[in-house]
């Protein structure tokens, strides 16, 4: 055990570079998927038949596809194309899309949970549809959706070690490097662990501050 | 104000309207009574444009309803809308309810959308309940609030679609008493009810509608008390005296 905290003093500092990788890469992707699968889930909505069934291609497509297999083809494949990115950008972009698929059929429950007389009540005030979306719709449809998105925030925390694959130096690759430089598999391991573990407190804290508030309306 | 001729409604392969011709004055009270599945909600929410028709013409001060114009726009904010199951916005206030239309859609100064408001709330004796949520309030406090919110977009007309069929009995009154007192102003109303003692006391004229088709029409009085068809006597006595 005192093996272990000397371990723990001496590569904390290492592992917290790749702790602040990991926060960006899980922050990025996070606000990309968020972006992307409301995009998806408005044009699942839209009422246009077109829009609609591009936006449940797209979906099937990117949930049929591995995360690391996307971020392959982000990192290894998109420069044949003349398209570079750097680790970092793939990784982001990847998880982002990858997670969007999820994030969209999340908030297209949510807003189809919504009570069709309340899009009537807006209508029969005047809304146009994209009006009745941001006055009437997703200000409901948040409370629904936010439980279920904290969840996704955790996994997506967890899925960033992915990056790893693709150069990305965060925590698990930085615990990788560690531990076959020096052989202290299980000191190094169960650090990493510890603080995946941990960077999950707040988060699981937000989802129980969301829960509590969706279930007071 | 509003004309509609020959319209026909299908939902699928059942027809709802058979050919609906009727028109509403200017500072006229009609009141739509017949069975459950008539069509007599559709024809209200084809007016608005909630439901479109597939044949015949609906207009609204000579403007075509047609919900796919962007004329529609103009004709819900002209012609208001009542619902049986309230339809507030849950997630605001009271008085932010009845506010949303004049400050969203007519971009009005704030100011006076909120001064309305409140005297809207007022009218319809509501003033202290401003600042509440409508999952807070009765039934027949959320139906007025509802009334409220349609007077609000300042409506040339108002359509009830069953505005207390989905209260408790003694809330009822509150209600209709707005409503009357709507009526008195001069305000051109269209309600769809179950409520013949409304009908006979404030309606000028009432539609009885069966199976898709107006079946009888008449002065309020004389034809909830005469009813000249067999069916409309029909559906009367179930109705009055269900026992």
């Amino acid at each position: 055990m005192s093996r272990f905290w000397h371990d723990a003093v001496e590569f904390f500092p290492i592992l917290l570079n790749g702790v602040v990788l990991t926060i960006v890469v899980t922050l990025g992707s996070l606000l990309l998927s968020t972006v992307l699968g409301l995009v998806w889930a408005m044009m699942r909505v839209s009422g246009s038949r077109v829009l609609s069934s591009l936006s449940a291609g797209l979906i099937n497509v990117i949930r049929g596809i591995p995360i690391i297999v996307l971020l392959f083809y982000l990192y290894f494949v998109m420069p044949d194309f003349g398209v570079t990115l750097s680790a970092l950008q793939a990784a982001i972009l990847g998880l982002g899309i990858a997670y969007s698929a999820y994030q969209a059929e999340n908030f297209r429950a949510g807003i189809e949970a919504i009570d069709k007389g309340q899009i009537e009540a807006a209508q029969s005030i005047g809304m146009g549809w994209w009006m009745t979306m941001r006055r009437v719709v997703l200000p409901q449809a948040v409370r629904i959706v936010l439980p279920p998105y904290g969840n996704v925030m955790i996994m997506m925390l967890k899925d960033s070690s992915q990056a790893s694959t693709i150069t990305v130096a965060e925590l698990a690759l930085q615990g990788k490097l560690i531990a076959s430089s020096t052989f202290k598999n299980s000191s190094v391991f169960t650090l990493v662990a510890l603080m995946y573990l941990t960077m999950r407190v707040p988060l699981i804290l937000l989802v129980r501050h969301f829960e509590k508030r969706a279930a007071r309306r | 104000m509003i004309a509609l001729s020959d319209v026909h409604k299908s939902f699928g392969k059942v027809e709802v309207l058979k050919g609906i011709t009727a028109s509403v004055e200017k500072g006229e009270v009609v009141c739509i009574i017949g069975p459950s599945g008539s069509g007599k909600s559709t024809i209200l929410r084809c007016i608005n444009g909630l439901e479109s028709y597939d044949r015949g013409t609906i207009s609204v001060e000579g403007l075509r309803v047609d919900r796919a114009a962007p004329s529609i726009v103009s004709i819900r904010t002209q012609v208001s809308m009542v619902f049986q199951r309230f339809n507030l916005f849950p997630h605001r206030t009271a008085l932010d309810n009845v506010i949303e239309g004049p400050l969203y859609v007519k971009r009005e100064p704030r100011a006076a959308a909120l001064e309305r408001g409140r005297a809207l709330l007022a009218q319809v004796g509501l003033a202290d309940k401003a600042d509440v949520h409508p999952p807070e309030l009765s039934g027949g406090q959320q139906q007025r609030v509802a009334i409220a919110r349609a007077l609000a977009m300042q409506p040339k007309a108002i359509l009830f679609d069953e505005p207390t069929s989905a209260l408790d009995p003694e809330l009822v009154g509150d209600v209709l008493g707005v409503m009357r007192k709507l009526a008195d102003d001069g305000m051109t109303m269209v309600v769809v009810t179950h409520e013949i003692g409304f009908a006979r006391e404030v309606a000028d004229r009432v539609l009885f509608i069966d199976g898709g088709v107006i079946v009888e029409q008449g002065p309020a009085k004389a034809m909830l008390n005469q009813p000249q068809h067999p069916r409309t006597q029909d559906f009367l006595r179930r109705v009055l005296h269900p026992l």
